[in-house]
């Protein structure tokens, strides 16, 4: 089998970038997706607030979904379900497996990276103590309870104060369960606010920060959990103990890019974001093969995701029809102070149009700054900022005129808090 | 009263004040756009907010239908409006935005299909 353009995972990721790479006239495309259908993790986020960028009205993910699904069914983009990509070799050959063809070798002209993210697990946070049943990751629970009809539980405790926990809280109150408490190991959120506000507080559901579970009790199903607040190293103070009775604990306590397929190909991957090395393309270290969405970092909001695989769909239409011009020129962006981290981590000036949209995150909370962008020694943006929270990423957009002309390769950007 | 906007992901701190010279009572600030002024002053007058849920479905892939209330429904309705929900038994197929039922308790809100199922 040959494709021009392969895409592995039918997420919102992978449906934009199929869309785009249509859209500028490559035909031969093939969505490969592990599921038994299409739309990823939004078909089981039925709750509301995607879409506000992409299409101006607020949509659950489903909603948001069915939109991308139906484009690629009028563009007649050819699509696999149930089928699991095993291997990607460095010459574009992927091997995947279903019931129906059996083990399948495909080669690729070029391919799309869209495999998405995972949850961390309590193996990831190692939580002391018995291993009896109850113990969900959040988004476990939630395609249970929203997709296959099973309520989790009845009395539950929630690890992790990440947006999916938090949305959690809020479902599972509605279903009747009652949530005993969201605890979050650092002093701030990692979720929107407004999840906070709308989750929570709407129901006096406690957030306990600075919190963390230092046992788990019971023998085949979890009684109860035991709580204690941490100190500023994330160590739990002896004294602050308290026992919670809960019938079900819920993890949201991170997630990570799925990069096996990444791995096996021999792509670069960022220690930080945990995804691929990529350009102002969405190009990986391997020509040919993109990446975007949760697969690149982990975002917040799916509309940038969307526009993320635009962006890759885009640019591997353009790698098959005509080839990128190879630059004797690129420019690394590097994380300065305050700054997690930033994507793309290359910026190759003869491939952007007009302007490059940066992704980033901060490492801690700030009230009041300024986000300094600078080449080599010299400021060429400033952005004055109220707050920044790690658990909202940044876009920073930067004119290509700020970044011609001058012999300096690498892009800073940084925190400055104001008056300083 | 301060309180964080929902309407958008960009999270706005409200502060919403007493002002009897204003139209509707209250002056609010902190907000970046209109719809945001809107969601203060509701949240002092009527505060209403979106359910989302699902509904048991048969003869389709999976055993639930994802709804939403197409409109802000009072909060105090939530639970009253989860019973309703929870009562309710349909059959495939489904068209997204299907209306699963009209004015929902009385509040001029329609409950509809979030996707659909054939």
């Amino acid at each position: 089998m040959d494709y021009d353009i392969v895409i592995i995972g039918g997420g919102p990721a992978g449906l934009a970038a199929a869309v785009e790479a249509k859209k500028s006239r490559v035909d031969n495309i093939l969505i490969i997706e592990r599921d038994r259908e299409l739309g990823g993790i939004l078909q089981q986020c039925i709750h509301n607030g995607f879409g506000l960028h992409e299409f101006k009205e607020e949509l659950t993910g489903p909603e948001y979904a069915e939109r991308f699904i139906d484009q690629v069914k009028e563009l007649q983009i050819e699509y696999k379900l149930d089928t699991m990509v095993l291997n990607i070799s460095e010459d574009k050959i992927i091997s995947a497996v279903n019931s129906e063809d059996g083990l399948i070798n495909i080669k690729a002209k070029s391919i799309i990276l869209s495999m998405g993210c995972r949850e961390r697990t309590r193996g990831a946070i190692n939580i002391p103590g018995t291993r009896p049943s109850g113990i969900f990751t959040a988004g476990t629970a939630q395609r249970y309870i929203n997709m296959e009809g099973y309520m989790v539980g009845k009395k539950i405790f929630i690890l992790g104060s990440g947006d999916i926990g938090l949305i959690m809280a809020r479902r599972l109150t509605l279903e009747g369960a009652q949530v005993m408490g969201v605890a979050e190991l650092l002093p701030y959120s990692g979720g929107l606010t407004r999840n906070i506000t709308q989750c929570l507080h709407d129901y006096n559901i406690p957030l306990l920060l600075s919190h963390t579970i230092i046992r788990i009790d019971g023998r085949d199903r979890i009684q109860g959990i035991e709580l204690s607040e941490v100190d500023e190293n994330r160590r739990p103070i002896p004294g602050t103990e308290k026992y919670y009775e809960c019938d079900t604990l819920l993890l949201s306590v991170g997630l990570i890019p799925e990069n096996e397929l990444s791995k096996s190909a021999n792509l670069k991957l960022d220690n930080i974001t945990g995804g691929p090395i990529v350009n102002e393309s969405m190009e990986t270290s391997r020509e040919g093969i993109f990446a975007c969405g949760n697969v690149v970092h982990v975002h917040d909001l799916v509309d940038y995701v969307s526009e993320e695989g635009r962006r890759a769909g885009k640019n591997a239409a353009k790698y098959v029809l005509e080839g990128f011009s190879n630059s004797e020129r690129t420019i690394q962006t590097k994380s300065g102070k305050g700054i997690r981290y930033i994507v793309p981590q290359q910026i190759r000036l003869e491939n952007l149009d007009n302007s490059i949209t940066l992704f980033m995150r901060s490492d801690d909370v700030y009230s009041d700054l300024i986000i300094n962008v600078k080449l080599g020694q010299e400021v060429i943006k400033r952005i004055k900022k109220r707050t920044l929270t790690p658990g909202e990423m940044e876009r920073v957009n930067i004119d290509i005129n700020l970044l011609k002309g001058t012999a300096r390769e690498t892009l800073v950007v940084e925190i400055e808090k104001e008056g300083q | 009263m301060e309180t964080i906007c929902i309407v958008c992901p960009i999270g706005c701190r409200l502060t919403i004040t007493k002002d009897t010279t204003s139209p509707d009572g209250y002056l609010v600030s902190g907000n970046q756009c209109k719809r945001g002024e809107r969601y203060g002053i509701l949240e002092m007058t009527n505060p209403t907010r979106v359910i989302t849920s699902t509904v048991k479905i048969n003869k389709a892939h999976l055993k639930r239908l994802p709804v939403k209330t197409n409109g802000a429904i009072p909060k105090d309705m939530n639970f009253k409006c989860m019973e309703l929900i929870n009562s309710l038994e349909i059959e495939a197929p489904i068209k997204v935005g299907q209306v699963i039922i009209k004015n929902i308790l009385d509040t001029g809100i329609d409950l509809v299909a979030s996707r659909s199922m054939d």
